[in-house]
């Protein structure tokens, strides 16, 4: 059919869509967004599929499956942090009878390019015990797509595509195929398999099990998983998985006689293929973006006499993002040199909030409250306000996870520091710190939790925050924060005399208090401006 | 036939358009491309660089390789030296000599400059000016497409065509002004 250049998340929404979506749910999160984004767009052109923002990974998660218990095929897509929200409904669901295709595209972001970790989302494939394909091309990464909704329904448990942030954010051509056609809406005919009482557990738990050995045949003879010059009488081999293959196809021509390799590009791994290529060699080098998850593995099933060389080993670094030069000198060619200056060094270039972001001056006030305050304590949360805690602010001491600002300042202050401040957005406080406040309602920690409300989840490129922020007040004042202790401000600089004296005799308050500080990311602004203009030209 | 660039700036200066339109324009003639991005935190004002790389041949690595890129096209004098180890000896730096410098140990000037006059191709482009005579400092980014268009691997009329498509929706002005833009950085960069 058509050919065309996509993203790497671009080529995983196209996939989905030409295997029967019906519908697709995510909260954005680099370098995932651009899955729902084009499948937003999608819908608005075509009607279908279904494609929402959700409040955050596990209701995304959540309403996934139902799509799935209803028969039809869902998409639910995460960054790798995000997987970890939504870990509690995956890892259940692969104890349910899966019934319409679920397919779970997380993306790793090796080298924390913008991320809090570098975590692998292979091994909660395998910790859950389910399937996980890994694409090294756009082209797979659309043909796998289509096809793990195939394999969701086939062995009734949920798919995962690992995408990592180098194939998510680059293009590259895709031909598609034939568009497949929604499945028809059909409930699940085995609704006690997704009851997951003990009885039902312990059952479907061994179901899962026993299906596993189906599951390694399929991986062990699909084309994903393949060898080239096996049986030549070489010494050293080499094991690549998702795009370390193409570093190291970009290096083959200069290592004279290509040396046999496995791909691995479906999971549960292969391992008596593994074994079988590891045969006769002597050295093998094992080549994967993220954890040495399969080197570790080969230390399992292939004798010890055969030296296996990777990222624990020490042959390849333990951390960050793969590249050519990374695995050429792993593959003990000579590196190579670009244009040198003796004595360059240059500054780097931090990001940084907007000149004139609602943030900075959010940050300003806060900073001139707390100034006579030497204990003074701000969590804060993730997202563009994070910025913060580089200069000229340096106004923020934490960033762990999503709704951890409110949290950490619950325990900082039980803890006994004064005056504690949780930083946190306005989308962010809707994915997962309202709960957090709840904790802090009911023992009246005294605290104060600051909303930075920029109408918008500005980070991923400004996505619609779940709930317009007109109703967060409503929303904070019904879970019971007392109404003089409640203050919605606009940050802007004409206010910053009016919003520093509030926010002071707040933080002097020996209890809970809340500030909402509102005013419309600029980007967003931008961005609606220029909408209209194209609308109304 | 392999043709690696590196398009660098910061955040906002439009790294991205001109890569796409680079992109697409050797797509429409038949080369492979790869495209590789940086989207999110280092969007904000960080050193933004995309990874464009165009051949004959299918294209393993979205990455290019130490000492292979052909060009490194930069929005910013400061950024069009942080990738000089991925650029081949026979490899030209173009760049704009507007700076942004919005951190405090922004280096001076005129050592700047110096420095990058004397690397072994170097072009210098005054685009923002350029720009400006075009009829809008936003079109900054395709004064360097057009000063770019003399060394990349495809023509003119595709390069045009591809700006006039970005461009369509805002409007004939806006088209006429890229299209301006482009050829004034054409023609910087012809007697250089
Ligand atoms: S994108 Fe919006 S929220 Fe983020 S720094 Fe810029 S103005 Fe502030």
């Amino acid at each position: 059919m058509s050919e065309m250049v996509l993203l790497g998340d671009e080529a995983v929404a196209l996939g989905a869509v030409h295997a029967g979506l019906t519908a697709a749910y995510a909260y954005p999160g680099t370098p995932s967004t651009e899955i729902t984004e084009y499948l937003i767009r999608y819908q608005r052109k075509h009607g279908r599929p279904i494609a929402q923002w959700c409040a955050n990974e596990k209701t995304a998660y959540e309403e996934a499956l139902g799509v799935s218990f209803a028969g039809r095929r869902a998409l639910v897509s995460m960054k790798h942090v995000g997987l970890n929200v939504a870990a509690d409904p995956f890892m259940n669901s692969a104890l349910i009878s899966i019934n319409g295709g679920l397919v779970v595209a997380v993306a790793d972001d090796p080298g924390m390019h913008s991320s809090q970790n570098e975590q692998d989302s292979r091994l909660f494939a395998d910790f859950a015990r389910v399937i996980c394909l890994e694409p090294s091309s756009h082209q797979q990464a659309y043909d796998m797509t289509r096809e793990a909704f195939d394999l969701s329904e086939r062995f009734q448990i949920p798919i995962m595509i690992r995408l990592v942030t180098r194939l998510a954010h680059s293009r590259g051509n895709v031909t598609a195929g034939e568009p497949r056609a929604e499945n028809p809406v059909a409930k699940s005919a085995t609704p006690a398999s997704w009851i997951l009482l003990p009885a039902n557990a312990r059952r479907q738990w061994r179901a899962l099990l026993d299906r596993q050995p189906e599951m390694r045949r399929y991986t062990a003879s699909c084309p994903h998983n393949t060898v080239t010059g096996a049986g030549s009488p070489a010494e050293f081999g080499v094991i690549t998985t998702g795009l370390a293959r193409n570093y190291y196809i970009e290096n083959l021509e200069d290592l004279g006689i290509a040396p046999p390799h496995l791909h691995v590009g479906a999971y549960p791994f292969p391992a008596d293929a593994i074994r079988a290529f590891v045969g006769g060699l002597r050295r093998v080098l094992v080549l994967e973006e993220g954890y040495p998850y399969l080197e570790r593995a080969l230390r399992g099933i292939v004798p010890p006499a055969v030296d296996i060389q990777g990222r624990e080993s020490g042959h390849v670094p333990p951390d960050g993002e793969l590249n050519p030069d990374i695995v050429r000198t792993s593959l003990g060619l000579e590196a190579r040199r670009g244009l040198m200056i003796e004595g360059l060094t240059l500054p780097s270039r931090p990001p940084q909030l907007c000149a004139g972001c609602p943030h900075g001056d959010s940050f300003h006030a806060m900073t001139a409250a707390l100034a006579g305050f030497p204990n003074a304590v701000v969590t804060s949360d993730i997202g563009c306000y994070t910025l913060g805690a580089l200069p000229p602010y340096s106004a923020i001491q934490s960033c762990v996870c999503m709704g951890a600002s409110v949290g950490m300042a619950k325990g900082a202050a039980e803890a006994g520091l004064h005056p504690v401040v949780a930083v946190i957005g306005d989308s962010t406080f809707l994915h997962s710190g309202v709960t957090p406040l709840l904790d802090a309602i009911t023992e009246d920690t005294p605290m104060t939790l600051l909303i930075l409300d920029n109408k918008t989840v500005g980070m991923t490129g400004g996505q619609p925050t779940i709930r317009p922020s007109s109703q967060l007040e409503g929303l904070v004042r019904g879970l019971g924060i007392p109404a003089d202790h409640l203050h919605v401000l606009e940050a802007h600089p004409r206010h910053d005399a009016h919003n520093t004296e509030v926010l002071r005799r707040e933080f002097e308050h020996r209890g809970l208090s809340v500030v909402i500080a509102v005013r419309e990311c600029l980007e967003t602004i931008k961005r609606g401006k220029q909408e209209q203009a194209a609308a109304t030209a | 036939m392999k043709f690696d660039i590196i398009v660098a700036g910061v955040g906002g200066q439009g790294v991205l358009s001109v890569s796409a339109i680079i992109a697409s324009s050797a797509m429409h003639e038949g080369l492979s491309v790869k495209q590789s991005e940086v989207h999110g935190m280092s969007q904000r004002g960080g050193e933004v660089q995309a990874n464009l790389r165009l051949s004959d041949k299918p294209i393993a690595s979205d990455l290019i390789p130490r000492g292979m890129a052909s060009l490194v096209l930069s929005m910013e004098p400061l950024e069009s030296l942080r990738y000089l180890p991925y650029l081949s000896d026979t490899g030209t730096v173009l760049t704009s000599t507007d700076a942004v410098t919005n951190f405090a140990s922004y280096p001076e000037m005129e050592g700047l400059l110096a420095q990058i006059r004397a690397l072994p191709h170097a072009i210098l482009i005054d685009a923002e000016r350029l720009a400006r005579q075009a009829g809008s400092a936003r079109a900054t980014n395709m004064v360097m497409v057009g000063a770019a268009s003399h060394l990349l691997p495809v023509k003119l009329e595709t390069i045009e065509h591809f700006v006039r498509t970005l461009f369509a929706a805002k409007g004939t002005k806006v088209v006429e002004t890229n299209l301006k833009a482009l050829a004034a950085g054409r023609e910087a960069a012809a007697s250089r």
